[in-house]
């Protein structure tokens, strides 16, 4: 999308010509996934909260999903898509266990900022 | 879009902020799925992720009332490397791909001359050559609604018993459930 955006912008832009043809190559689709997929390994690290931590996990399982789908369409193969599917169903299961733990940790201590989980810690 | 919500879920403070521009990413990868010429997983996307993950984590978020994140100067000292180390894994990463990588002879925007992304195309192969998986999904599911329902439960778990030739060891365990109980009905009290 934000490549058709950008080309269409582009096109304002010049005189107009005849016709213009933008192809959405396979390379754009797997830098959209490796840049939503580093943003979402920034944010893993850099946040406190155990729940942005959780958004930014389901960001990183998204990008993968693109990847997967976009390869399956580009190469004409069902089995892409399959596996989406399968990966969506397992976040969903480790979100809702995911957030039953967060709500565990937040009864114990009141707080769920992963700084302060440092029982553990030598 | 789909960057400058992920951009933005990083870097907002309140968590709410961020779920709602998590959404804006589900959206956009979804019309992205539209695109590519996969209906049902884009359909799928939006009925579980946004539909359904979505409303739990702002649900989780509500309820456990978290406030915004205050700024932490001390945290930062090993992060910012961190981060420029990452970035420019990134640079390098998107130039490869964006100059290596050989694009296929078919483009997805045609949605005629193929029958990949057909939900009959998937259904098929869900229940033929993936029926395994399938199952060994709907075990794994199971095993989440299992695991959420004992995470919830206020009720002491079983304690391990000691073995009785230990001192004093056949109160420990009665002692522990009865100081739980009574812990929960206090808490009833105060409510």
């Amino acid at each position: 999308m934000t490549t058709k955006l950008f080309a269409n912008g582009l096109f304002l832009l010049q005189d107009f010509p005849t016709e213009l043809q933008i192809s959405v190559d396979l390379s754009w689709y797997l830098s959209l996934s490796a840049i939503l997929f580093t943003i979402g390994v920034v944010g893993v690290i850099i946040k406190r909260n155990a729940i942005a931590m959780f958004m930014c996990i389901e960001l990183m399982l998204n990008s993968v999903n693109l990847t997967f789908i976009s390869f399956s369409s580009f190469f004409r193969d069902v089995n892409g898509q399959l596996f989406v599917f399968i990966v969506m169903a397992v976040a969903a299961a480790e979100a809702a266990v995911g957030l039953g733990i967060i709500i565990s940790i937040f009864r114990n201590r009141e707080s769920i900022d992963v700084d302060d989980a440092s029982v553990l810690r030598g | 879009m789909a960057i400058g919500c992920a951009i933005s879920l990083v870097t907002q403070r309140n968590p709410l902020y961020g779920a709602v521009s998590l959404i804006g990413v589900f959206l956009s990868l979804s019309a992205l799925y539209v695109l590519l010429a996969a209906p049902f997983i884009a359909a799928v996307q939006l009925i579980i992720y946004a539909g359904a993950i979505m409303v739990l984590v702002i649900f989780v978020i509500l309820l456990l009332n978290v406030e915004e994140e205050e700024r932490q100067p001390l945290r930062l000292r090993y992060l910012v490397p961190t981060a420029i180390f990452l970035a420019g894994a990134l640079v390098a990463e998107v130039t490869f791909i964006l100059y290596f990588v050989q694009t296929s002879p078919y483009t997805p925007s045609d949605p005629g001359s193929s029958n990949v992304g057909l939900t009959s195309n998937i259904g098929a192969n869900l229940m033929t050559t993936y029926l395994l998986p399938f199952e060994l999904t709907g075990v794994l599911l199971l095993m989440a609604i299992v695991g959420a329902m004992s995470l919830a439960k206020k009720m002491p778990f079983l304690v391990s018993a000691p073995s009785r030739t230990a001192t004093g060891s056949d109160a420990e365990p009665i002692a522990v459930t009865v100081k739980l109980t009574q812990a929960s009905q206090q808490e009833e009290e105060e409510k």
